[in-house]
């Protein structure tokens, strides 16, 4: 099966997501490889005053331990990070995160727009960005970003999402290299992880 | 999403400080990028224009208000505020008759009024003296004013109930014209002062020192620097506190201070 006509070059994966996104982040955590390769960036949108809970329910259903990095924490393969709580969460040139308390964007904070656009800033066509079911903007520009610089553009299936307003935002802006239910992007990664045996 | 080159950010940079000795050099690079992304699109101008307005004219205080980011809230995780209540602040009063707090980078004051309600509420505040720094002269007026939207008063109360408080924070501040006025009494011994932490000098010695979400703006040579500051502004067995998703395990005198609380981050100077 050929039909994502991946390689190995990628260095990062970024998911961004919000309201009714919770059940395909769990499919996909718990469906990834064992020793997935590469870091998986997640920026979804969560209550601001809820510090913990979220990341612990996340870590059970995940193959790989999800955790909530600290500022400056440097960037590694094979961890699932996820935006805390009322930061803003951004990559930094140099392969590490910083976090930030900046003025909300599209009302967010985290920003979906700030870790996609960062790490696009950061990582450049070797990055693939996947944007799921949401109900606003947040995450079209950080998507565009992506693609111009050379990147991988995934969103979920605007028909299987709950609220479709995100992806179908991404799509109005960008080209959207693939349209994907959340299986197939579960068959996504199983698929990229194969170029990286 | 716009972009802004290195070399026009380092222009910048270089202006600031060579004429004003600002040195914004060792700020986190996205953050600073996107301050100055912000000051270009509010001021709808270019760098160029930008860079002949910091030369020219007194901009430089509208530049440093944009450029520090001044989002804050009262009682920010009311977990943190209830530690230092139950634990942090009865450990220093053990050993102290009167405690020196220095909020660094107090931005415009909301951190300094918890603190402040907080010592009252436990029958303190004539107990203690608080230095409140930022270099952003702009904010320090707006924090000695004590004057906030009325509709960041929701979220502050929220803060306040989940800190456990002692009444409402509605008794601290009264509303006039779709503002909340805070009771000035609060913080009539507070001394707000503006001060550096980049270039600034250490000034005085303090028993906790509070820089929340503060260094995250900074890359980490420039956390080394400042928590060395930190270290030598502190009596030994004082504590500081930095937000709950900041860490000094990567700092070069990490080994001079222990966690007390780590879910909160409050680390104590064990080390002189």
């Amino acid at each position: 099966m050929s039909r994502f006509d991946l390689n190995n070059k990628y260095k990062a994966v970024v998911i961004g997501g919000s309201a009714g996104s919770f059940q395909g982040i769990v499919k996909i955590l718990s469906h990834l490889p064992e020793d997935f390769p590469l870091p998986i960036i997640m920026c979804l949108h969560r209550l601001k005053h809820v510090r913990n809970g979220f990341v612990e329910a996340l870590s059970i259903k995940s193959i790989m331990e999800v955790t909530e990095p600290f500022d400056k924490e440097n960037i590694k393969r094979g961890k699932v990070y996820l935006a805390p709580a009322n930061y803003h969460l951004s990559v930094e040139l140099g392969n590490y995160f910083s976090l930030s308390t900046e003025e909300m964007i599209n009302n967010s904070r985290p920003a979906i727009d700030i870790t996609l656009g960062t790490a696009a800033y950061v990582y450049r066509d070797k990055l693939i960005g996947i944007l799921l079911s949401g109900a606003n903007r947040d995450g079209a520009v950080g998507m565009k970003y992506i693609k111009d610089k050379g990147g991988l553009t995934i969103v979920q299936e605007p028909s299987e999402c709950m609220i479709d307003t995100m992806p179908t935002a991404a799509l109005n802006i960008t080209p959207i290299d693939h349209i994907l239910k959340t299986d197939d992007i579960v068959n996504f990664f199983s698929e990229l992880n194969k170029h990286y045996k | 999403m716009k972009e802004i080159d290195i070399a026009d950010l380092k222009k910048i940079t270089e202006l600031v400080k060579t004429k004003y000795n600002y040195d914004f050099t060792n700020y986190a690079m996205s953050s600073f990028k996107r301050r100055i992304l912000r000051i270009l699109e509010l001021q709808n101008t270019t760098v160029d224009v930008l860079i002949k307005k910091l030369n020219e004219s007194d901009f430089l205080d509208d530049f440093l208000n944009e450029i520090t980011v001044n989002v804050t809230e009262m009682f920010r995780d009311p977990p943190f505020w209830r530690v230092l209540r139950d634990d942090i602040l009865p450990a220093i009063m053990l050993n102290h008759q009167k405690i020196r707090i220095w909020h660094a980078g107090c931005s415009s004051g909301e951190e300094v009024f918890s603190m402040t309600i907080m010592l009252r509420e436990m029958g303190i505040l004539d107990k203690v003296s608080i230095i409140a720094t930022d270099l952003d002269t702009t904010i320090l007026e707006r924090a000695k004013a004590g004057e906030y939207n009325l509709k960041n008063m929701e979220l502050n109360e929220k803060n306040y109930i989940r800190y456990q408080g002692n009444s409402t924070l509605k008794d601290y501040y009264s509303e006039v014209g779709g503002k909340a006025i805070m009771d000035k009494s609060l913080v009539e011994n507070v001394s707000f002062r503006k001060h550096d932490l980049v270039n600034g000098e250490v000034f005085n010695k303090f028993d906790l020192i509070l820089c929340r979400n503060v260094m995250i703006y900074f890359n980490q040579t420039l956390q080394n620097d400042v928590l060395r500051k930190f270290h030598e502004s502190l009596f030994k067995y004082g504590y500081l506190a930095i937000g709950s998703k900041e860490s000094l395990i990567w700092c070069d005198i990490a080994n001079k201070f222990i966690v007390v609380n780590n879910e909160e981050k409050i680390y104590k100077k064990i080390k002189d």
